[in-house]
């Protein structure tokens, strides 16, 4: 009974969705309807069962001192101080449980949450992502080697795309007179990534989206049930 | 073998330092590289140019401050020339920093339009969990997905928000988008199942995987990719920012790993010469 009524529910759902895209009218338009506002609650739903679980998981890291837990006392504070902030003072234009802060905000020139968010989330996030320039050329490096015909293809094609995406790559095929513009980088660049890349783009995505359906399929019918959970 | 042949590396602290030089004296010291604009950059450039004044479109942040320095750029001056034109932005946001982000680019330009007011040109409905769902709530009734701004404002007290019901009001939408949910579920539900013209702007890495709904059927309507994208766009509007300058920074970055990757199969070859010679 456990396992049945679940595998019913998702089996009668799934069908009604699939029907409604064929047939938008009533019932099923409006049975769509409703599970779609159903699945944005869940989804708001989830963002909490979320942080309660980074919360949960980080505590039992740090309770069994596990490797690394002091890294994991940082995560919990900064997430209990971002919560607070926001909590307590509100952010921009929505006050909080005690107002907004007027306090502080005279001193450091905006609400606690903004501020931080401002000055040390974001950078820390651009820093984040920064730090793959780095980690590309590094890893370019050592992989781009001409050692078959293959990486031969892939290092051409990169040199390529990486010359004509830049503004100095157009700048030194400039001077090309209009009947030999096809070897233009910028042009080259852009004929890799119109034709090439995108066919290789496009049998990726059907053959993703193949995969989609069929696992659709077996949810709705059943026969796929690790979403259940257990055994 | 191939192990023994490209064991004398160069130390990658060495690249990191390059790296490091080559990005921060073109952000200090301008070069000013000739820009060239791409077909895609105009096309989205084309859209919002002959877009008439008055007409409402959505704006979708749909990305966090790791892509502020791609994608900011472009949203600036996307919003800047709605702004020029008088156009009246919708802001929603598929990811959660995304409404901040909004509020960035707004309060960034707000001192170069005073005259745009919000609620009447401009508009923030904040962020709403659910990805491709919530785009097909928001098809099929926007103000049941949205009833009230981000401050908590109900919409029917907004201005810019009469008539609107769902995509059929709305010119085009616009998605600054750095993975999922983002460009693609625009695509596929406001395009592909209400018709809506989709158009946007992505990081240069998720390019190659977007750029394939640039096609005949104009699923997407031009891309803006990258921080070349952006530059591309600042170009068109005659409005040089953040982008323009970064286009340098970029240029030269491109052009160390291009030197590393010479450098690196130089040693390959040359260990490969010295082991045939030695065995």
């Amino acid at each position: 009974m456990k396992r049945k009524i679940p595998l019913v529910i998702t089996f009668i759902v799934g069908i009604v969705v699939i029907i409604s895209e064929f047939i938008p009218h009533k019932p099923f338009g409006r049975i769509s309807g409703e599970l779609e506002n159903w699945y944005l609650i869940i989804a708001g739903f989830a963002i909490i069962l979320g942080q309660m679980n980074l919360f949960k998981v980080n505590l039992f890291k740090i309770r069994y001192k596990q490797k690394n837990w002091q890294f994991y006392i940082i995560t919990l504070i900064s997430f209990i101080i971002m919560v607070s902030c926001g909590l307590f003072w509100g952010t921009e234009n929505n006050p909080g449980l005690f107002g907004n802060a007027e306090s502080i905000t005279s001193v450091v020139g905006s609400k606690p949450f903004d501020y931080l968010f401002d000055n040390i989330y974001q950078h820390l996030q651009a820093t984040m992502f920064s730090l793959l320039a780095f980690f590309i050329a590094s890893a370019a490096y050592r992989a781009f080697i001409a050692r078959t015909l293959e990486s031969n293809l892939l290092l051409i094609a990169a040199i390529l795309v990486m010359l004509g995406n830049t503004s100095l790559g157009s700048s030194l095929t400039c001077w090309l007179p209009e009947n030999l513009k096809f070897l233009h980088l910028p042009n080259i660049s852009s004929f890799i990534m119109k034709f090439p890349t995108t066919a290789g783009q496009r049998a990726i995505m059907i053959g993703a989206g193949l995969g989609i359906i069929g696992s659709s399929l077996r949810i709705i019918l059943g026969i796929e049930r690790s979403y259940l959970g257990g055994e | 073998m191939t192990e023994k042949i490209t064991r004398k590396q160069i130390d990658r602290r060495w690249i990191f330092l390059f790296m490091f030089i080559g990005v921060a004296l073109p952000l200090i010291f301008t070069i000013g590289f000739p820009i060239e604009t791409s077909e895609n950059s105009e096309i989205v450039y084309d859209l919002i140019d002959n877009t008439p004044s008055g007409s409402k479109v959505i704006l979708s942040f749909d990305y966090d401050p790791a892509s502020m320095p791609e994608l900011h750029p472009m949203a600036e001056a996307v919003m800047r020339h709605c702004f020029r034109k008088k156009i009246k932005v919708i802001v929603t946001a598929l990811w959660p920093m995304g409404v901040q982000m909004a509020e960035d680019t707004f309060s960034q330009l707000k001192a170069d339009f005073p005259d745009v007011s919000y609620g009447r040109d401009y508009v923030n409905m904040g962020f709403k969990a659910g990805g491709i769902v919530t785009l097909q709530a928001m098809g099929k009734n926007f103000r049941e997905v949205f009833p009230k701004d981000m401050n908590g404002t109900p919409i029917d007290e907004l201005p810019i928000m009469d008539g609107i019901n769902n995509f059929n009001n709305i010119n085009f939408i616009l998605a600054f988008s750095a993975g999922d949910p983002g460009i693609k579920q625009w695509v596929q539900i406001a395009h592909d199942t209400y018709g809506i013209t989709v158009s946007g702007g992505v990081t240069g890495v998720s390019a190659p995987a977007v750029i394939p709904y640039v096609n005949e059927q104009k699923q997407l309507t031009g891309l803006l990719a990258g921080l070349k994208g952006a530059a591309e766009y600042e170009r068109l509007t005659k409005e040089p920012g953040s982008a323009t300058k970064g286009m340098d920074a970029q240029s030269i970055a491109h052009m160390i790993i291009i030197l590393f990757i010479a450098i690196g199969n130089i040693n390959y070859w040359r260990n490969k010469a010295k082991e045939k010679r030695g065995a």
